[in-house]
């Protein structure tokens, strides 16, 4: 069956509590702890930060927390502008970019951060994306031609380019993959929406002639068949895309090559 | 979905797994193509007993009788329990991952659906033929 419960080592205890000196505008913080070296249990530790000296975003609260209270605290970050997709990680209960998200914008009370749902975790905030990015490898994410390479770029019209708006600004930080109890629970084979809306990037893209592959390979009960609408991916997707759209494109486009 | 460290197989390969089944369209656009037969047959069903509402036995009977109302009463149990399989199926998969015991349901709702929907026609097959 599928698990709807932690297993035994997994189960959050208590954990440690950081509190602000002589803060001027103070925030609580509980972030989710875990590390592989101690044998312990994930525990949530709270820590109260100065927003007073600190920037707007999570990111700023959480490198702040990094570089003056706690230096054991692990996560990923790069960019700091949302275009890497490295600091995606679970906030509020939502799964969103720490960098775009404003402390501001996070309901009264403690800011609840935990690493992307369902996922290995590696340390703290950190998730192990290998079997995301190897499903990204599995659909083979480039132009695919049959056709002599010409001598000059490969054009195509404006409408065309306008079809991968909406696809091309994907960043592959999987906060809408790990928000879909779909891929939660048979992660293993469905390729979740991140995946998919990338394939279909693909699929629409004028210059591609390998189309017809790219169906056969997706139509599958689990690969694609797997998603509901139960839509958590288009609300949560921190670029504002729509990954369920792309998703049901797909669907479209296999159905209008068959008989009804 | 855990990372097994013991496992030196490449991620790609777990990722890529049986290859792609080349079917699942034939599933989905049953369950579409029934659910809007069903919107027609639930309409109708639910016009045909309200208007039975306050009817004795016999004029039920007679209603049920009636050939367009028999051929529908089946066309009815057909499309419900097709849909009901089809949907029942997807539920299995979700969340039963033990092979066998997915089989095993995925194999008895079908039965189970073929007889419900042989009893339910002879009963209505019974009172249309007058038998």
């Amino acid at each position: 069956m599928a698990e709807f419960t932690l297993p035994k080592n997994s189960k959050i205890q208590p954990g440690k509590h950081y509190p602000a000196k002589d803060a001027k505008k103070p925030r609580t913080f509980r972030i989710y702890r875990w590390s592989p070296d101690d044998g312990q249990n994930p525990r949530v530790d709270t820590y109260e930060v100065d927003l007073a000296s600190c920037g707007p975003m999570v990111l700023d609260a959480l490198l702040k927390i990094k570089n003056e209270i706690d230096p054991t605290l692990t996560l990923r970050r790069s960019c700091r502008e949302g275009i890497c997709g490295s600091c995606a990680m679970n906030i509020d209960g939502t799964n969103t970019l720490a960098c775009t998200k404003a402390i501001s914008e996070c309901p009264s009370g403690d800011v609840k951060i935990y690493p992307l749902p369902h996922m290995p975790v590696v340390k703290d905030l950190v998730p192990d994306l290998t079997h995301f990015y190897a499903q990204f490898a599995s659909i083979r994410p480039w132009l695919r031609t049959q056709s002599a390479t010409p001598d000059r770029e490969r054009l195509q019209s404006p409408e065309d380019r306008k079809k991968l708006d909406g696809l091309y600004e994907c960043i592959l930080c999987a906060c809408c993959s790990t928000s879909c109890p779909s891929y939660w629970w048979n992660g293993d084979r469905y390729l979740g929406p991140a995946i998919l809306l990338q394939a279909y990037r693909w699929i629409v893209d004028s210059r591609d002639e390998d189309t017809g592959a790219r169906l056969d390979d997706l139509e599958d009960p689990f690969k694609l068949y797997r998603c509901h609408t139960i839509m958590n991916c288009a609300r949560t997707c921190p670029k504002g895309l729509n990954p369920a759209k792309a998703i049901a494109e797909i669907k479209k486009l296999i159905v209008e090559r068959r008989a009804a | 979905m855990s990372t097994n460290a013991k496992d030196l197989r490449n991620p790609l390969k777990r990722a890529r797994g049986l290859g792609s089944a080349q079917s699942g369209v034939g599933h989905w656009w049953t369950q579409r193509v029934t659910a809007a037969g069903l919107v027609i047959l639930g309409v109708w069903l639910v016009v045909l007993v309200l208007g039975l509402v306050h009817s004795d036995y016999a004029t039920a009977r007679a209603a049920v009788a009636k050939p367009w109302n028999a051929v529908l009463l089946i066309a009815f149990l057909i499309t419900a329990f097709w849909h009901a399989v089809l949907g029942l199926q997807v539920v299995i998969e979700d969340y039963v991952h033990t092979r066998w015991k997915e089989i095993t349901l995925l194999v008895a709702i079908k039965f189970l659906a073929v007889l419900s929907v042989l009893a339910g026609s002879l009963a209505v097959l019974r009172i249309a033929l007058g038998a």
